[in-house]
């Protein structure tokens, strides 16, 4: 294998890996915040238990993320010095800010708060946790304000062989980076809001915990229902129509469309076949993609036939990793749907089978966000910055040798942190008891 | 002043805020396993809340240096290749280690992690020694900027040698700082510790200057030309010994300040010896400066602002967060 290959799977796999945790970070995060509001306007001890309770789940789930974010902010340099070297002028700024504004926040705002509990106040165990949730949504925008801008590239000229920086307000609102924000961020509550529906429902199906968890249920079904609509539209829905716009080849590709066409079809079901250019089986409805993309049904969508075969990515990560996303996001609604109805009629906490359908249902946001990472970094291929600079530029020349190291460096350590991860999570959750 | 020159300095400014901060809590890890099972914890204690704070320096300074110098972290990084994945390493299980070891109950699993949170922290100082002797000692780089050589290259006795001393600067740090959050017969043992660290720093230093001096003549081009510049690393020593003398008189509070200063002074005195440079090439016309490597003006004035704004903003909540934990670290504390 080339250096470039072994470095493009050793940042799938450490970016991959990464991402497993700032999503519950946020998502959690702005949950224990709403929590502890809750106990500084009622004083009522259930809820700082069960702050300190997801505060513990959260605390795992953070300390990983944060020691794989490091690994990524040096990665632009060790592995991709001449992506680096391009973009460095603008790529550079977006992370100290997040170090500057974000980082710092977080990591100092939840040292008090999980140390500090007895010296602090109601008033600053709140403010406290709510400066780590701020400091994680911050957080994700700075970080996607530097990805959205290799999807996007704005507010720059090209000069002497890189992309120097004419207007930062451009460069921070290019075209993607509002829709890419929202629909990240807003995952990420999914992402809270199923980790907490299910466990709850796991302590309610072994009859434990039974105030904290109803408390917590009813919160992430609430939070749960709101958020994963929001996502279908406006989020998700203005997320596909920025990409029609700005990255048509990525459309074409996530939609498996051929021909360019008015009266483009969406698809609801199909299996593509790139090798010979068409859908091998497809249900769709007809002039419904025109509509995404543009509002308008007679508007005509490029298909894979509108570009250079070099200039397209790979067809069928896209495709798949797009519908799978779009067809968990559908059933995330459904879930938190059923949730707020038999909320309503006062059965949510017997109904064991849809306790039990909760609780297995926790590691599907996890695959989703994973699937829209890829059908996003997927699908700019093959350019490391859209239309700018090639992946294939972008890479350091490093010896095979020190590269296939690191690859299977981090293949290990990061199994052994997934171990860790898993058993401590499922432990914490198996052996907690209220007292 | 330009705008490049506050940039090489605010970039200084960030490298020694992480020595300094990052350096007690690394510095704990060092001389952790002398402690005995039950003192781990408040070893442990007087780091938690803190520690993850700290390394965010690092983070950002990273980040900085990305944005502002964009040359020199590309070729620094690529070129350090294998020691930085290496300190990745480390840094991750020292994270790990620190804060997940009490969520397991058996003695055994948590022994095993404060070897792994002790040996990480040793590993990371002493790598970051080895980079900063090999940015002094110049580097083998190509036309574009791309280092040429090999990770053992890198593993030459004079950086080894600067390993060593940022090994002993930083544990004494750590002794101080624990010096600081103890008391009784804790705080005794601590005391002793010191001693061994301090003297290791001090002819350390020493030493790793007049070897500069005899390997490395151009390294003090800047000092023969503006003599003046000679009270930094004259202040080094005096703060080091101004550390001393305080730890011997239990003035735990001005030990910490004078250690933290002379660390200050130390890493000034390497950084200054660099100016323009920020990485020495061993073919001088491909050396990487502040002018050569940087960003543009806009970019560079962008970064200004948003550490104007920012930074007053972190060190308020940062030094509210050290007031919050002010005095002896209590065993009950903690994760």
């Amino acid at each position: 294998m080339d250096v470039e290959l072994l470095s493009r799977i050793q940042f799938g796999l450490t970016a991959g890996f990464h991402f497993i945790y700032p999503p519950l970070t946020i998502g959690l995060g702005v949950l224990i915040a709403i929590i502890e509001f809750m106990y500084l306007k009622t004083n009522d001890e259930i809820y700082r238990k069960m702050a300190d309770f997801w505060a513990k789940l959260f605390a795992i789930n953070f300390v990983i993320g944060v020691a794989t974010g490091i690994v990524m902010e040096f990665e632009f340099g060790t592995n991709w010095s001449n992506y680096a070297r391009f973009v460095g002028d603008i790529f550079g700024s977006p992370l100290a800010a997040e170090g500057v504004f974000a980082f710092f926040l977080e990591s100092t705002f939840l040292g008090l708060y999980l140390v500090g509990k007895n010296r602090l106040s109601r008033f600053m165990r709140f403010f406290s946790f709510l400066m780590v949730a701020f400091g994680s949504t911050l957080s994700a925008l700075w970080i996607l304000i530097a990805n959205s801008w290799q999807q996007t590239p704005a507010g720059y000229k090209v000069e002497g062989g890189r992309a120097v920086l004419t207007n930062f307000w451009a460069a921070v609102f290019n075209p993607t980076m509002p829709s890419m924000y929202l629909h990240t961020v807003d995952a990420s509550f999914i992402t809270g809001a199923m980790f907490m529906a299910g466990v709850s429902a796991y302590f309610l199906i072994k009859g434990k915990n039974l105030e904290l968890a109803k408390r917590s249920l009813k919160l992430a079904v609430v939070f749960g229902v709101i958020v994963s609509i929001l996502q279908l539209f406006p989020f998700g829905d203005e997320s596909a129509r920025v990409v029609a716009k700005t990255q048509p080849e990525k459309l074409a590709s996530f939609e498996g469309l051929f021909k360019t066409q008015s009266k483009a079809p969406l698809l609801v079901f199909g299996v593509p076949d790139p090798s010979q250019n068409k859908m091998l089986v497809e249900v769709s409805i007809p002039g419904a993609l025109s509509y995404l993309a543009d509002h308008n049904v007679n508007a005509v969508v490029k298909g894979i036939d509108a570009f250079p075969k070099d200039d397209l990515p790979p067809m069928t990560l896209t495709f798949y990793s797009f519908h799978l996303m779009v067809a968990l996001g559908t059933l995330f609604i459904l879930t938190f749907l059923v949730g707020i109805y038999l909320l309503y009629k006062k059965k949510i906490y017997t109904t064991k089978p849809f306790l039990t359908v909760l609780w297995a249902f926790i590691p599907l946001p996890y695959i989703a966000n994973e699937l829209g990472w890829i059908t996003t970094e997927v699908g700019r291929q093959p350019w490391a910055v859209y239309g700018l600079l090639r992946t294939k530029d972008a890479f350091s020349p490093l010896p095979a040798g020190d590269v296939w190291f690191s690859l299977i460096g981090f293949t290990l350590v990061y199994a052994v942190l997934f171990g860790v991860f898993l058993y401590l999570t499922i432990h914490t959750v198996k052996s907690f008891k209220m007292d | 002043m330009d705008l490049n020159i506050i940039w090489f300095l605010l970039v200084g400014i960030l490298i020694i805020g992480y020595a300094i901060l990052d350096g007690f809590d690394l510095g704990v890890g060092s001389v952790y396993l002398f402690a005995k099972f039950k003192e781990r914890d408040i070893a442990r204690n007087s780091i938690a809340p803190v520690w993850d704070g700290n390394e965010v320096w690092l983070i950002t300074g990273g980040g900085a240096l990305f944005a502002a110098f964009p040359m020199v972290y590309a070729t620094a990084f690529s070129g350090f290749y294998l020691a930085l994945i290496l300190l990745l390493f480390a840094l991750i299980f020292r994270a790990i280690s620190l804060e997940l070891r009490n969520n397991f109950q058996s003695e055994s699993t948590k022994t095993l992690f404060d070897w792994v949170f002790s040996i990480s922290s040793i590993v990371a100082i002493v790598l970051f020694g080895v980079a900063v002797g090999n940015v002094l000692s110049g580097l083998n780089v190509d036309k574009s900027g791309n280092y040429v050589g090999t990770f053992f290259d890198l593993l030459n006795p004079y950086s080894i040698l600067v390993g060593v001393l940022a090994f002993f600067m930083l544990s004494y740090q750590g002794t101080v700082w624990l010096f600081l959050k103890t008391e009784d017969e804790f705080q005794q043992k601590v005391k002793n510790w010191a001693k061994i660290y301090w003297s290791g720093y001090l002819i350390l230093f020493v030493i790793c200057t007049l070897l500069t001096y005899v390997l490395h003549k151009n390294l003090f081009h800047n000092y023969l030309a503006h003599p003046l510049m000679l009270v930094v690393p004259l202040l080094a020593l005096i703060f080091m010994l101004a550390s001393i003398i305080r730890i011997q008189k239990n003035q735990a509070l001005c030990a910490i300040i004078a250690s933290s200063l002379s660390i200050a002074m130390v890493i000034l005195t390497a950084y200054l010896s660099l100016f323009p440079n920020l990485i020495i090439a061993k073919n001088p016309a491909y050396s990487l400066n502040i002018y050569n490597a940087a960003s543009s003006q806009l970019t560079l004035e962008t970064m200004l602002i948003i550490a104007l704004i920012g930074m007053p903003i972190v060190l308020i909540y940062t030094i509210y967060s050290y007031r919050v934990f002010h005095g002896k670290t209590k065993i009950e504390e903690g994760y």
